[in-house]
């Protein structure tokens, strides 16, 4: 007996759910950008899982792709962060909630 | 599970045991190869006391690691503590697994042929990149869970050379890829046998091998890119917390860090196992044929990391700024334009390359 | 044996995750996150995509949780800190709200299930570098381009917003000033 596809499918479906679970309860905006990064892999887990049961490198190519633009993404969004904290002095989300400093 | 399978992983246990102790023996020689050389550059003799010549020295240091008292800094994070050392093993030794130590030997007197690589993976070089990346958590985690300002500083300054260097390392071996057309490193070796060792990689992509020279010193931190370690700067860096068993761990990922990257030079350069006139005096797949590849693989590895040791006898060592500098300004482009001779070459003689 | 190795590696991304949105310590999460990086280029490898794989090792975990682990040493974030009281309903409304998401998508897998695709993942040419390698160059070459064009601007972006003196640099603004 092999996994199946649609077990491939649910872990990719847990994680994802995982993921939005950690963005909503977390505080920490690094917390949360891990969380979103979670979710991203769970998306490319079931990218390969169907280019791997329907012999199609599509899936795969995808998964090249969004690893880069997730790369892009970390270093945008860390620079971000960076200069959250340089002017907030705290990387607590619920502190940032008006525009003025 | 059925019974093949089973004599599978059995044998490929054994293989993995085997690979294991003998790096782990020659790391150990190589700390005292390291000591005795030093001294000969500096005018001395080295450790000469232990056993005839100094050969029984590493069970003396062994012996020493493993009796010394564990400290453990009061406020550092524990988990974190105890765990790096073993990422920074674990790392360095999971590598050695792709690389192949010789042809076929055929056991004399019976017909079984026996590869001297533990697997084949089609992404040889590629894993081997990605388990370095991964070495570098060992040394992060270590500088911040010591609870101290130089460690710190000294963690995230090797970390972050290690991860500068990293770029230029994989784009130097991007052009062996070429050369090769393929990334498992066992068909590389295949690759490289023929015209009695003129077909060595090293001919074909030189400006690449000086890159991946320099940057494999700057991997693995040793002179002269060894400020963030170096005992007369910083307190001797992200391991000065550590002590005993848990030091050696870092030692000996060091020295294993050494040993891989002598090793992937000689597959991706000079040709792995191919010695130049073996294949007409014995024959392929005859068993003294593996033996003499086995033999020369050993030797251009032990020339590599006499190499190493020359420059850390020879050279003074980089400040931080023109480390950083040298690699992201003057290594990288490099690398690039070496990528960019090699290709251009190959799309022009296809028939040589 | 191959399901013994998908359990395996799946309770391992399964509890690695469940510790990044647990651990108060972002440090302890960024652990565990790459723990579930790993976990999932073994369950690559398991699909036949051992390219994907090893990128995902080089990329996810050796250069991305690099760059979010310095970012909090150099920030040294502390622990969070218990939640305040009048927000307590959050963290079980979440979890139910996750339960009910997870029981429709089994709806859906276990429908899915039952209308027979016919998944054949025998040995074959699918996740080899060459086949993805020239993929990549002739059939999906204008992605690759406009990817290649989006790190430029993730790069420039990046160095812009973490300059030292705001988006200006240290000599404009000083003649601001």
């Amino acid at each position: 007996m092999e996994p199946q596809l649609s077990w491939y499918l649910a872990l990719s479906a847990v994680l994802f759910t995982i993921g939005v679970t950690g963005v909503i309860i977390k505080r920490n905006i690094i917390a949360m950008f891990m969380c979103i990064e979670l979710m991203l892999n769970a998306v490319n887990l079931t990218f390969v899982a169907f280019a791997s049961f329907f012999q199609d490198v599509t899936g795969q190519l995808f998964v090249f792709i969004v690893m880069t633009v997730a790369a892009a993404e970390a270093a945008v969004g860390l620079g971000i962060i960076i200069a959250i904290f340089r002017n907030r002095e705290t990387l607590d989300v619920d502190e940032a909630s008006i525009l003025k400093l | 599970m059925d019974q093949q399978t089973a004599i599978d992983i059995l044998l490929k246990l054994v293989a993995i045991t085997v690979a294991f102790v003998v790096v782990l023996f020659v790391v150990a020689y190589t700390v005292l190869a390291e000591r005795r050389i030093l001294g000969f550059i500096q005018g001395r003799l080295g450790p000469n006391r232990v056993g005839p010549g100094g050969v029984l020295q590493p069970f003396a240091d062994l012996l020493k690691f493993i009796l010394k008292e564990d400290i453990v800094p009061d406020k550092s994070t524990r988990f974190v503590y105890f765990l790096a050392p073993v990422i920074a093993t674990m790392a360095a030794l999971m590598t050695m697994i792709v690389y192949p130590f010789g042809p076929d030997i055929r056991i004399p007197f019976t017909n079984y042929v026996i590869p001297l690589v533990v697997t084949h993976f089609d992404v040889g070089l590629l894993y081997v990149l990605g388990v370095t990346s991964v070495g570098v958590y060992g040394i992060m985690l270590a500088g911040w869970s010591s609870n101290n300002k130089y460690s710190l500083m000294g963690g995230l300054r090797s970390s972050a050379q290690m991860i500068s260097y990293e770029l230029a390392l994989g784009m130097s071996l991007i052009g062996v890829v070429l050369l090769a057309g393929t990334l498992d490193l066992a068909q590389i070796v295949e690759q490289q046998s023929g015209w009695h060792g003129l077909r060595w990689f090293i001919f074909f992509h030189p400006l690449g091998f000086i890159i991946y020279m320099i940057a494999a010193i700057a991997e693995t931190n040793r002179v002269p890119f060894d400020l963030p370690e170096a005992e007369t700067e910083l307190v001797a860096g992200f391991h000065t917390e550590y002590s005993a068993m848990k030091f050696a761990l870092f030692f000996l990922a060091e020295y294993i860090n050494m040993f891989t990257v002598s090793m992937l030079a000689t597959t991706l350069f000079l040709g792995g196992w191919n010695v130049p006139f073996a294949e007409d005096i014995f024959g392929r797949n005859t068993f003294l044929f593996g033996l003499v590849g086995a033999i020369g693989f050993l030797l251009k590895v032990i020339f590599f990391l006499f190499l190493y040791i020359w420059l850390r006898g020879t050279l003074p060592r980089f400040r931080f700024d023109q480390l950083m500098s040298f690699g992201w300004k003057i290594l990288l482009p490099f690398a690039l334009l070496s990528i960019f001779i090699t290709a251009t070459l190959i799309f022009l003689f296809p028939n040589t390359f | 044996m191959l399901v013994l190795l998908f359990i395996l590696f799946g309770a391992m991304a399964i509890g690695c995750a469940l510790a990044v949105v647990a651990q108060r310590n972002p440090l302890y999460s960024a652990i565990s996150l790459i723990g579930v990086f790993i976990s999932l280029a073994c369950l690559y490898v398991m699909l036949a995509a051992p390219f994907i794989a090893a990128v995902q090792v080089i990329v996810y975990a050796g250069a991305i949780m690099v760059l979010v682990v310095f970012v909090i040493m150099l920030l040294n974030i502390e622990e969070e800190e218990r939640r305040r009281a009048r927000l307590r309903f959050l963290v079980p409304a979440a979890v139910v709200l996750a339960a009910v998401l997870i029981a429709e998508v089994a709806f859906i897998l276990v429908s899915v299930q039952q209308s027979r695709v016919v998944p054949t993942s025998s040995a074959s040419d699918t996740g080899l570098t060459q086949s993805i390698g020239s993929a990549l160059f002739t059939q999906y070459l204008l992605p690759f381009e406009i990817t290649s064009i989006l790190l430029l601007m993730a790069i420039v972006g990046a160095m812009t917003l973490a300059r030292r003196g705001g988006l200006l640099g240290t000599r404009e603004q000083a003649k601001r000033d």
